[in-house]
C-alpha cells in the first residue's frame, strides 16, 4: 500500500476500473431511483422531477406505516429467533472435534448453493396441507388411535374424527418460518467467528471459579462474544427487513412486507417515484442499523484488544 | 481413608488423546499440604495435561486423582477445592480488576457484605491495592497476573495450580516473581502446583520437583538432589549444564564402583553395586577445575583444548575438545575483576574433577 501511494499513476490504473464499476453499475442507478424519489408520475412511462416531498408524506400513510410496522415485527421476530436457535449451534460448531468443522459450516452455508425460489417452494412441499410436516403428524396421529383403539377407547374418538392437518403456510406463521430458514446462516457465521475467536481458557476459567456452564453462559460468553452477537442480530435483520420472496409466496393477504409494496409500484402499480421514496426509506432504516453497529463496535474493540 | 500427609494423591493417571497419543502415561504422585510443587518437563511431555486433570477440564483415561482424601472422579470443575492461574492468564476483559476477582465469590454465594473486604484483602496481597476499579486492558501484563493470581486465591482453596506463570513475563519481571510466589505461598500457607518448562525456576521455587518426559516422571525429588543426586541420563541433562562421559564398569573396589573412562582410566565413583556394563558418568561444570599440569592426587582428568569461551558475567563457560573429540565445558568463576591468569582459546588445559562429585548413572 506504501509503495502504491508514492506511485498515484500505478494507484489510480489500478483502482480506476472497480471505481468505475461502482459508479456506473451501483451509485448512479441509485442516484436515478434518489431522484426519482422526488418526482411525479406522468402519463404511464413518464416521471416529471419536480422535487416535491409528497412520494415521502405518502409514506406515512397509516396504510404503509402498518406495512412498515408489520415489516420490523417479521424481521424482529426473525431476528430473535435466528439467535435463539442460532447460539446454540454455533456454540456446538465451535466445540465440535476439529476435523467435523468445516463439514459442519458446510452444512450451514449449502443452502446458499440453492436459488432462493427453489427453497422456498420447497419448503412449501414440506408446509403445505398435504405437506410433509402433516404427514409426519398425521402418521402419529394414526399411530396414537391406534394404540387407543387396542386399550379400548376407540369409540370416545379423544383425539377427533378424523386427522386435522395443520394450516401452516400462507399466513404469517408461515412467513416467520420461512424467513428464519433463510437467514438463520446469517446468524450462525457471525456468531461461530466470534467464539471460535474467544479464547476458551475464560469459559474454563469461569468453571474453575465456581461459575456453572448456564452462569458460565450469560456472564462470559455473551459479554465476549457482543461483537459477533451485534454484526449476527444486524445483518439478520437488514435482510429479513427487506424480504420480498418469503412473504409474497409464503405468507397470506395480510402478511405483507414493505418489500412487496414496493416491488408493487414498481411493477402493477407503476408508480416508480412512491417506489422510489419507500425504497430510500428502507434504504435509511439500514443504514441507521449500521450506523447503530459502528458505535457499538467501537465500545467492543476497545475491550477486545485486552 | 484420608491421610493428613497427602493434599493431592495421583494414582496411576494415564490420559489418552485418540489412539495415538499418551499424554501422561501412569503418573503417580503424591503432593503433601502446604507444599510448594513444581512439575518440570520440556514442552510436550504432559505437564500442562496433569495439571488440566487435578482442575477437572481433562478426565484421566485411567487412574484416580484424590484431593485431601476425595475421590475426585464424576466432579466438575466448579466444584473442586482448587484453582488455577491460566498460562494466558485469562482475566475476564469485560470486567474492572475488582468483578474479576469478585467473581468466584458471587457465583457461588457469598454474602454481598463479605464479597468487598475480601476482595480488597486479596487484592492487597498481591499488591494491587487501589487497582479495583481499573478495566484490564489498562494493566500491564505482571499486573494482570496479579490479577489471575488474586482471582484465584481469594476463593481460598486448598490447592492452587499455575501453569507456566511466568512464561509471558520478561527476565527481570520473572526473576522477581519467583520470589514473589514463594512470599505469597508462605503468606497463604496453600499448596501450589506450578507448570514449567525452565528448570532453574523450578529449582529457585518449589519444595519438591516431578521432572516428567514424554508423559512419565522420571524423578520425583527436593531441588537439591535433583540437582546433585540425578537418577538418568534424561535428568542429569534437564537440570542444569554437564558433561556426559561415557564409561564402564570395570569392578568393584570397596564400597565403590569401579568404572574405567576412555582417556583416565578406572575411576572408583559410589553408586549402584549392581550396575553393569556401559554407564554415564556425569560432572557437573562447577565441579571441574582447569589446570595447566595435570591433576591432583584427589583427582582425575582429561586434557584438552580450549575451543570457546562464553563469558556470563558471574563465570565463564569454558569449552575444550579432548583427544577423542569429547566436549567438555568447565565454569570458571570469575573472581577477580581484573586479571587472574587469562585462559585463551586453542590452549591445552587439564579438567579435573573429583571423583566423588561425579555421577554414576545407568546406561
Ligand atoms: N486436546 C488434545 N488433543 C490431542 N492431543 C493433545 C491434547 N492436549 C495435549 N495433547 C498432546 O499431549 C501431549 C502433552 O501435551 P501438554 O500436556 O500440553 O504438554 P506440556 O504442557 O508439557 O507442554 C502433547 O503431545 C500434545 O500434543
Ligand atoms: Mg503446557
Amino acid at each position: 500500500m506504501e509503495s502504491w501511494r508514492r506511485h498515484p499513476l500505478v494507484f489510480w490504473l489500478i483502482n480506476l476500473p472497480p471505481t468505475l464499476w461502482l459508479v456506473v453499475f451501483f451509485l448512479l442507478p441509485l442516484s436515478i431511483i434518489w431522484v426519482f424519489s422526488f418526482g411525479e408520475k406522468e402519463g404511464v412511462i413518464g416521471i416529471n422531477v419536480t422535487w416535491t416531498l409528497a412520494n415521502y408524506v405518502r409514506a406515512f400513510d397509516p396504510l404503509y406505516l402498518e406495512i412498515f410496522t408489520k415489516s420490523f415485527w417479521f424481521a424482529g421476530i426473525t431476528t430473535f429467533l435466528c439467535l435463539v436457535i442460532g447460539f446454540p449451534i454455533a456454540i456446538f460448531i465451535t466445540f465440535s472435534p476439529a476435523r467435523w468443522r468445516p463439514v459442519l459450516l458446510l452444512l450451514i452455508i449449502l443452502p446458499f448453493w440453492t436459488n432462493l425460489l427453489i427453497r422456498t417452494y420447497a419448503l412449501i412441499a414440506v408446509l403445505r396441507m398435504r405437506g410433509y410436516v402433516n404427514f409426519t403428524l398425521e402418521w402419529f396421529w394414526e399411530k396414537a388411535n391406534g394404540v387407543l383403539l387396542f386399550l379400548g377407547l376407540d369409540n370416545v374418538a379423544l383425539l377427533g374424527e378424523r386427522f386435522q392437518p395443520l394450516e401452516l403456510l400462507y399466513n404469517n406463521t408461515a412467513v416467520v418460518i420461512g424467513l428464519v430458514y433463510v437467514h438463520l446462516p446469517f446468524m450462525v457465521l457471525p456468531l461461530y467467528a466470534a467464539l471460535d475467536r474467544m479464547d476458551k481458557s475464560y469459559l474454563e476459567a469461569s468453571l474453575d471459579l465456581g461459575a456453572g456452564q448456564f452462569r458460565t453462559f450469560f456472564a462470559v460468553t455473551v459479554p465476549l462474544a457482543k461483537a459477533g452477537i451485534i454484526s449476527g442480530l444486524i445483518i439478520t435483520f437488514i435482510p429479513a427487513l427487506g424480504s420480498f420472496l418469503t412473504p409474497d409466496l409464503l405468507g397470506g393477504t395480510d402478511s405483507q412486507m414493505i418489500a412487496n409494496v414496493i416491488e408493487r409500484q414498481f411493477k402493477s402499480a407503476n408508480d416508480w417515484p412512491f417506489g422510489a421514496a419507500l425504497s430510500y426509506l428502507l434504504m435509511y432504516i439500514t443504514f441507521f442499523a449500521l450506523a447503530i453497529r459502528a458505535l457499538m463496535a467501537r465500545g467492543t474493540s476497545a475491550m477486545e484488544a485486552a | 481413608m484420608p491421610d493428613n500427609d497427602v493434599m493431592i494423591s495421583i494414582k496411576e493417571v494415564t490420559k489418552r488423546f485418540g489412539n495415538t497419543v499418551t499424554a501422561v502415561d501412569q503418573v503417580s504422585i503424591d503432593i503433601r499440604p502446604g507444599e510448594f510443587f513444581a512439575l518440570l518437563g520440556p514442552s510436550g511431555c504432559g505437564k500442562t495435561t496433569l495439571l488440566r486433570m487435578i482442575a477437572g477440564f481433562e478426565l484421566p483415561s485411567a487412574g484416580q486423582i484424590l484431593i485431601d482424601g476425595q475421590d475426585m472422579e464424576g466432579i466438575a470443575p466448579n466444584h473442586r477445592p482448587i484453582n488455577m492461574v491460566f498460562q494466558s492468564y485469562a482475566v475476564f476483559p469485560h470486567m474492572s480488576v475488582f468483578d474479576n476477582v469478585a467473581y468466584g465469590l458471587k457465583v457461588s454465594g457469598v454474602p454481598r457484605a463479605e464479597i468487598g473486604p475480601r476482595v480488597e484483602e486479596s487484592l492487597d496481597l498481591v499488591k494491587l491495592a487501589g487497582y479495583g476499579p481499573r478495566m484490564p486492558d489498562q494493566l500491564s501484563g505482571g499486573q494482570r497476573q496479579r490479577v489471575a493470581l488474586a482471582r484465584a486465591l481469594v476463593k481460598r482453596p486448598k490447592v492452587l495450580l499455575l501453569d507456566e506463570p511466568l512464561s509471558a513475563l520478561d527476565a527481570k519481571l520473572r526473576e522477581a516473581m519467583q520470589l514473589e510466589l514463594v512470599r505469597l505461598q508462605h503468606t497463604v500457607g496453600i499448596t501450589f502446583i506450578v507448570v514449567t518448562h525452565d528448570q532453574k525456576e523450578a529449582l529457585s521455587m518449589a519444595n519438591r520437583i516431578a521432572v516428567m518426559e514424554e508423559g512419565q516422571v522420571r524423578q520425583l525429588a527436593s531441588p537439591a538432589e535433583l540437582y546433585e543426586a540425578p537418577n538418568c541420563r534424561f535428568v542429569a541433562d534437564f537440570i542444569g549444564k554437564t558433561n556426559l562421559l561415557q564409561g564402564r564398569v570395570g569392578g568393584l573396589s570397596g564400597a565403590q564402583v569401579l568404572v574405567q573412562v576412555e582417556g583416565i582410566g578406572p575411576v572408583p565413583l559410589s553408586g549402584d553395586k549392581e550396575m553393569r556394563g556401559e554407564v554415564g558418568v556425569a560432572v557437573r561444570p562447577e565441579k571441574m577445575r582447569l589446570r595447566g599440569d595435570g591433576p591432583a592426587e584427589d583427582e582425575v582428568g582429561i586434557k584438552g583444548r580450549v575451543a570457546e569461551i562464553a563469558y556470563f558475567g558471574e563465570v565463564s563457560f569454558v569449552y575444550l575438545t579432548d583427544a577423542q573429540g569429547r566436549s567438555l565445558s568447565v565454569a570458571v568463576p570469575n573472581h577477580k575483576r581484573t586479571g587472574g591468569g587469562a585462559i585463551l582459546t586453542g590452549q591445552d588445559h587439564w579438567c579435573c574433577w573429583r571423583p566423588e562429585d561425579a555421577i554414576l548413572l545407568p546406561e
